[in-house]
């Protein structure tokens, strides 16, 4: 008989069994206990991290990277234990995170300083991403944040193709206190645009917030018709949308870089919303997203109340991946 | 990109040729490889490494089988592996006694309501009287969404009046149903976290009161690494029958099948590639696995292209093929056929990105809209300009642009990739002679 590779090692299997072994202790055991004090830092360590920065989301690409810088150090003999190295590990991924570092500081404050204000034009707020990901919901928790800032809000529905998508807004519009524009299912989104951009500037209206059907980034029709709902909201108010939030569900994988490179080349990306971490995702995937296309990430959210919508903390976030 | 599996081990294998064996080396190449590729379709971490162990120890008992490379033999020990981790193509169940009662659950957003009407349309057209319910008290609009749904596809919702109670709504169903002689009731569900304990105690009440002979999990197809805790925790709860995976019409690997696959051992019963309520496929776990591994769903695409490619046109377009005879006459019958096959989207999403078609897709994210602007161009041309692309100068791609109401940027544009077709043509010819890529070749005229 001739084998496919070599002669098979009898101690091979044996040590196969030992390493899926180790794979279901590593998942069960948190990282933080592996980075305790001062535990050696030694190739099983390292695998072991690696194991959970993968899933994380991180993907591979990214994680390699991280962990290469590490091991660097710890050849240098820089980090000494475990302990050096989760700190290491921590600022490295800040330091990604952060390398949108102007945007941060304004993270609470969507409309970065309301430069219109005192002007009749309203800042304009598209709000984009895959289906299902938490894009209305995102809205009706901004509109509360915004109202509470003291601006006022328009909601524009211009998903006019999932079904009740509209009543769905209604009712975030009702809970937030303000204002919906809508037109009839199936109408052309960038017609409601066009409306709803004409009522704010009649009403001088801080904010408009455009609320997108969910659509998958490969599609290009679809993709054309963001295009066309922007150029319109170009021609009614120059500069619009000031802000395109890109929503991204925390449990999404590595499909998320693909969502974000397309979104961001049709649209124009300015932000990116992180929904659903109140669940067990850790949403490792915007690290890669960061690294890549240095889109800042501005709000998280964390639940299906009203008020479940927070500032992205990057350093909480880390500290979260370690969890 | 992704680099598919294919790629990744010729490349491994590459440095073999002459010397002849395969070491250990090789193998933990290749394993490192593989891993690589499941990784980046979403398996999860700790599945993938357990596959690995078990692949590895395969390859290394295999025997070299001579009709195949060393890379396509390591390709097929992973392929079988992860095949017979998802399982057997499964049927839907149905309780002896009607009604039947499919539970609907899942993470939010993952399409529950949308994968509820495609379910009952299924039903309805495979002669099934189905009912649909929703017991989403809690999202705004949830259940206006679904009746909206029903009345979408002229099927009937049980519309709870006067009760907020998922217990007391699906009794009102169970009862217009036996009423009504409906035989199976479709229950959509609130999205919920799996840490949810309130909501998932809700979920084991709503079981035990139904008997349901389905417990379906909806899954979203670009679910990562964290799918094996959620699907792990409704599993653990409920007992899961089967799974649904949606939104696999995007260009999501779906890794996340396996890695449910793993930890729940239900079978995927369907797949959802669209929004309209008649994207609902069959699943068939091998073409999850091409996909999986990027190597794109060749079986479903050959199968398509074998439905609807005129057997005359194709035999003849092989004989042009080896000819090397292709005219933009020829590039038009071949955008035709293309579009005979079905959206655009779900054809473009099975090829694989190997080979010649390895620099396809920004070029092949064409939509319905472009190809037929592409066909009115050709169609502008007259016959000896479709014989012969050299005839059409600056003045002649003038006259087709106003003719097929586009521009000459447009006309450039597609005589441009008409060229690279030919290009792409003389190399897959001889292949597609052979006969080895055949269904391929038919379907190059792709661009
Ligand atoms: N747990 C949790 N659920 C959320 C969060 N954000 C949104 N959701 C839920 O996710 C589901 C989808 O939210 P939607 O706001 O309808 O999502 P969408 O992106 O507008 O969906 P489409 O318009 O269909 O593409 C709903 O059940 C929401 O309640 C969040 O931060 N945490
Ligand atoms: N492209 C695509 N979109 C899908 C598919 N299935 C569902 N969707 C879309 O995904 C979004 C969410 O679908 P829903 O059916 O509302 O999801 P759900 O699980 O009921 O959501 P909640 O009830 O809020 O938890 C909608 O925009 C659907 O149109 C699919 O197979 N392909
Ligand atoms: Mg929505
Ligand atoms: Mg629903």
């Amino acid at each position: 008989m001739i084998t496919l590779f070599g002669k098979p090692e009898p101690t091979l299997l044996e040590r196969l069994k030992e390493s899926v072994g180790k794979t279901r202790s590593q998942l069960a055991a948190r990282v933080e206990d592996l980075l305790a004090g001062d535990r050696q830092i030694d190739p099983a360590l390292l695998a072991q991290l690696e194991t959970a920065l993968l899933a994380a989301d991180l993907g591979v690409r990214t994680t390699r990277e991280i962990l290469q810088a590490v091991r660097d150090k710890v050849e240098r003999r820089v980090l000494a234990d475990g302990a050096q190295l989760k700190t290491e590990l921590k600022n490295q991924l800040l330091g990604i995170l952060s390398g949108n570092g102007t945007a941060l500081p304004a993270a609470a404050n969507p409309t970065r300083g309301a430069e219109s204000a005192g002007t009749a034009a309203p800042r304009v707020i598209f709000v984009v991403g895959v289906n299902g990901t938490g894009k209305t919901t995102t809205i009706g928790k901004l509109a509360h944040r915004l109202r509470e800032e003291g601006r006022s809000v328009l909601l524009c529905a211009a998903d006019t193709f999932r079904a009740a998508a509209n009543e769905q807004l209604d009712v975030w519009a009702r809970r937030a206190g303000v204002e919906l524009i809508k037109q009839k299912p199936g109408a052309d989104p960038a017609a409601v645009v066009y409306d709803a951009l004409s009522a704010a500037a009649a009403r001088s209206i801080d904010a408009v917030i455009v609320d997108t059907a969910g659509r998958l980034h490969t599609k290009s029709n679809l993709m054309a018709e963001l295009e066309k709902m922007k150029r319109t909201a170009a021609k009614l108010v120059p500069g619009a949308p000031h802000d395109v939030l890109l929503v991204m569900d925390a449990t999404t994988g590595q499909n998320g870089l693909s969502q974000a490179r397309e979104f961001t080349s049709a649209v124009g990306v300015t932000d990116i919303v992180l929904t659903k971490l109140d669940g067990t995702a850790k949403g490792g995937i915007v690290v890669a997203i960061v690294r890549e296309l240095g889109l800042p990430i501005r709000f998280v959210g964390i639940g299906e109340k009203i008020q479940d919508l927070v500032p992205f903390d990057p350093q909480t976030f880390v500290n979260s991946l370690f969890d | 990109m992704f680099e598919n599996l294919t790629e990744k081990l010729q490349r491994v294998f590459k440095n073999l040729r002459g010397q002849g064996k395969l070491t250990e080396e090789h193998l933990d190449a290749a394993v490192g490889q593989i891993r690589e590729a499941l990784l980046d379709g979403d398996v999860n971490v700790g599945v993938a490494d357990e596959l690995l162990a078990k692949i590895r120890a395969k390859a290394q008992g295999a025997e070299v089988m001579l009709q195949l490379s060393p890379d396509q033999q390591v390709v097929k020990i992973v392929r079988d592996e992860l095949t017979e981790l998802l399982g057997k193509h499964a049927r839907p169940l149905f309780s002896s006694r009607p009604p039947s009662v499919w539970l609907m659950v899942g993470l939010q957003g993952s399409g529950k309501t949308t994968t509820t009407g495609k379910l009952a349309k299924w039903l309805s057209s495979h002669g099934h009287r189905p009912l649909v319910v929703s017991t989403d008290v809690y999202r705004p609009a949830a259940r206006e969404q679904l009746a909206q749904v029903a009345r979408a596809i002229g099927l009937p919702c049980w519309a709870a009046t006067g009760t907020d109670k998922p217990l007391e709504i699906v009794r009102g169903a169970i009862r217009e149903a036996k009423l009504s002689a409906y035989d199976v009731i479709l229950v959509d569900t609130a999205g919920r976290l799996h840490i949810d304990k309130e909501l998932m105690t809700e979920l084991g009440e709503l079981k035990r009161e139904l008997q349901p002979s389905e417990i379906l999990f909806i899954a979203d197809a670009m679910i990562g690494q964290d799918a094996v805790r959620s699907a792990g925790e409704f599993h653990r709860r409920l007992g899961l029958t089967g799974v649904v995976l949606t939104k696999l019409d995007g260009d999501a690997r779906g890794g996340a099948a396996l890695s449910i696959g793993k930890v729940t051992g239900a079978p995927v019963k369907f797949v959802g590639i669209g929004e309209k309520y008649d994207a609902l496929e069959a699943f068939y776990p091998d073409r999850i696995v091409s996909r999986v591994l990027g190597m794109g769903d060749v079986m479903t695409l050959i199968e398509k292209a074998e439905q609807s490619v005129d057997a005359k046109k194709a035999a003849e377009f092989e004989r042009k093929l080896r000819r090397n005879e292709f005219t933009l006459e020829d590039f038009r019958d071949q955008l035709r056929q293309l579009r005979k096959m079905g959206p655009l989207e779900q054809i473009i999403g099975m090829l694989p990105k190997l080979g010649p078609l390895a620099n396809l897709p920004k070029d092949a994210q064409v939509d319905e809209g472009r190809l037929k602007r592409v066909e009115a161009i050709i169609n502008s041309m007259t016959a000896a300009e479709r014989e012969d692309h050299s005839l059409i100068d600056g003045k002649r791609r003038k006259r087709i642009a106003s003719g097929s109401g586009t521009s000459v940027q447009e006309v450039n544009q597609v005589l441009k990739q008409y060229m690279q077709m030919r290009k792409m043509i003389k190399q897959f010819g001889p292949a597609a002679a052979k006969g080895k890529l055949r269904g391929l070749g038919k379907l190059s005229g792709l661009s």
